[in-house]
């Protein structure tokens, strides 16, 4: 797994709601060693930590990569001002991704994402052939929904939901989830999102004994496992270990991830 | 044409004088993807325990404006650990390679220093910033007779060569060095990381599970050039100098004030090349001043 360190060319650039903003980026090497669900570790002029962000797709024959955050805090507003023609500066890529399976032709994964932890799983339901994947997306309200066009065109059937119910379905993404389960199909579950959101979905994942990986959010320095500042906990085989989320992680699997 | 940079710290030699600080290259093992170990003079390994230890909660890692704050609080898997399953590997890749020893007891330091004795490491960087148990969880190195003790107790059972890294604080930083020289220290490392806090203020906590934690970066340079210049001066055994080092000029700074090598910890965080770019910048600071040795500007800042 190696990764690389360098100024790569921003392709395009695009805004695509309120402060989240879209990159295509042109790294050959990074595109070819990608996974989906590993991160980018950004360096944003000016500031002394790098700031990570998942891999949203991969475009292996174009050698680009995408990703998709949201301005959150100063470092992520600086990296919004790189247009289309500069350059990112990037460790890349990093950390392990998502475990993308064989599955049986009458079975089907389900992708969840929650926020800004839905770009990641635009990349791991492109793994996946049309009809294999349904999507379930969960959004603040309808000025945040993101990426939706994006999974349909990967071929995931796509469901949305939102808190307040100002776009598709209101509540919780474990709603649409709970009903595709029922429906005994799903071979596997991957989710990325905020704490609470992992929570239930690993808890729901238990109760139909479907194997399920998450994604873990940690702040980080190094990114690439030297300075153990992203602790997560994790028990395994009933012990437990203070795992890195750069490097061990941040997909674990969900029945090892202490929340 | 290229120059020899190399540097002798307490009769080690080192091919250059830039060193991965404890903490922030781990066992040295995670950025061979970009370059070799061997590039950099030496390394100082994560700070290591008798007892493996699962430091403190997450989140560890907080932004400063030019710096960091971190509570990893000594995450390690142990002496055991470090010198089975690291310390052959990082003699392979390496150039000089320390081991950072930490420890809650004088008996932890005295053990773990015992076992490191009949290894190959190169050099053993103490490091006194850690809570004395028996002290109510003050730091050994805060008091001349807490840091004092360290050392005595570790110099009686190695007889590798021997760094203290002093912490910053301290009321007065030149007492602990003078102190620690008495007790056989063979040289100095400083600074450790300042203490420090941020709040988020939407939740009114503070942003480290710890609530404080280990200040570093560039920010923390002008200080801890300061403190090096001090302590070069009141003592007789070499120092080392770190603490927010981020460039070629920082390094040679640093060596004016009195250090004969560096350590660089955060800046590499921010650019995981930065010690490569800073060897490539005192060589040609080398070339520019025509220096056969870099130790010919050690301690040569001449002060008003
Ligand atoms: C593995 C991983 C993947 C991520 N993927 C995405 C993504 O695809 N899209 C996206 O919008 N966001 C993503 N995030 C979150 C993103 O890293 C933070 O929103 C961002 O670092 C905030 O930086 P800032 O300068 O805006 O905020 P500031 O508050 O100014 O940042 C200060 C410091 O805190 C850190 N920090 C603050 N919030 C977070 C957070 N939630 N997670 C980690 N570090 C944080 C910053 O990195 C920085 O070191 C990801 C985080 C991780 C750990
Ligand atoms: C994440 C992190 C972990 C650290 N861990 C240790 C440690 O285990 N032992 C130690 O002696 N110093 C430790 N330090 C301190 C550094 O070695 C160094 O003294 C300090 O960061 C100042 O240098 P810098 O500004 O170049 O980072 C750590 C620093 C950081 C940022
Ligand atoms: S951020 Fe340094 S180990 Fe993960």
């Amino acid at each position: 797994m190696a990764f690389f360190c360098d100024e790569f060319p921003i392709v395009e650039r695009s805004e695509i709601a309120s402060g989240i903003f879209s990159y295509v980026i042109h790294c050959p090497s990074v595109a070819l060693a990608a996974k989906a669900g590993q991160f980018v570790h950004i360096r944003a002029e000016g500031y002394t930590l790098r700031r990570p962000i998942s891999i949203c797709e991969i475009n292996r024959e174009k050698g680009t990569i995408r990703i998709v955050f949201e301005v959150r805090g100063n470092g992520t507003d600086k990296l919004s001002q790189l247009e289309a023609g500069k350059k990112m500066d990037m460790i890349a890529p990093l950390g392990n991704g998502f475990t993308i399976k064989e599955i049986p032709s009458d079975k089907t994964v389900i992708v969840i994402g929650g926020g800004i932890g839905v770009p990641p799983m635009l990349g791991t339901a492109a793994e996946y052939t049309d009809n294999k994947v349904k999507a379930v997306l969960g959004f603040r309200n309808k000025d945040r929904v993101i990426l939706e066009e994006d999974f349909k065109r990967v071929g995931a059937e796509t469901a949305v939901c939102t808190d307040d119910g100002s776009y598709g379905e209101k509540g919780l993404v474990t709603f649409p989830l709970i009903e595709e389960l029922e429906r005994g199909k799903t071979a596997m579950i991957y989710a990325c999102g905020p704490t609470p959101m992992l929570k239930a979905v690993i808890n729901t994942a238990r109760v139909y004994n479907i194997p399920c990986e998450v994604s873990l959010e940690q702040r980080m320095a190094c990114g690439v496992g030297a300075c153990v500042g992203c602790a997560c906990n994790i028990r395994k085989g009933g012990r437990d270990f203070v795992l890195r989320v750069c490097k061990d992680g941040p997909v674990f699997k969900a029945e090892e991830v202490v929340l | 044409m290229s120059k020899d940079l190399s540097v002798t710290v307490a009769g080690v030699r080192f091919p250059n004088p830039v060193i991965a600080a404890s903490g922030t290259y781990g066992f040295g093992q995670d950025y061979t993807d970009l370059y070799p170990l061997n590039k950099l003079g030496g390394i100082s390994c994560k700070g290591t325990t008798l007892e493996p230890r699962n430091g403190n909660p997450a989140p560890r890692i907080a932004e400063t404006p030019a710096g960091m704050l971190n509570s990893v609080g000594l995450q390690n898997p142990g002496i055991d650990m470090f010198i089975t399953g690291y310390l052959p590997q990082l003699k392979k890749d390496g150039n000089v390679i320390i081991a950072n020893i930490a420890g809650a007891t004088l008996d932890d330091y005295k053990q773990a220093v015992e076992r490191l004795d009949s290894t190959d490491v190169d050099m053993i960087e103490l490091n006194i910033s850690c809570p004395n148990v028996k002290q109510g969880g003050a730091s050994w190195g805060v008091t001349c007779d807490g840091a004092a003790a360290v050392t005595k107790t570790v110099r009686a059972v190695t007889k590798k060569p021997l760094m203290v890294k002093l912490t910053p604080n301290v009321t007065n930083i030149v007492d602990i060095a003078k102190a620690v020289e008495a007790e056989g220290a063979d040289c100095l490392s400083l600074i450790n990381t300042l203490l420090g806090m941020r709040i988020d203020i939407r939740t009114r906590r503070p942003i480290l599970k710890n609530n404080v934690g280990g200040f570093s970066g560039p920010a923390v340079f002008p200080v801890a050039l300061r403190m090096v210049w001090q302590v070069a001066n009141a003592v007789d055994i070499d120092v080392v100098g770190m603490g927010g080092i981020t460039t070629a000029a920082d390094a040679i700074e640093m060596m004016m004030a009195g250090a004969k090598a560096i350590q660089m910890g955060t800046a590499i965080f921010t650019d995981p090349y930065s010690p490569l770019k800073v060897i490539d910048g005192l060589e040609k600071y080398m070339e520019e001043n025509d220096l056969n040795s870099l130790e010919e500007i050690v301690g040569t800042v001449q002060p008003w």
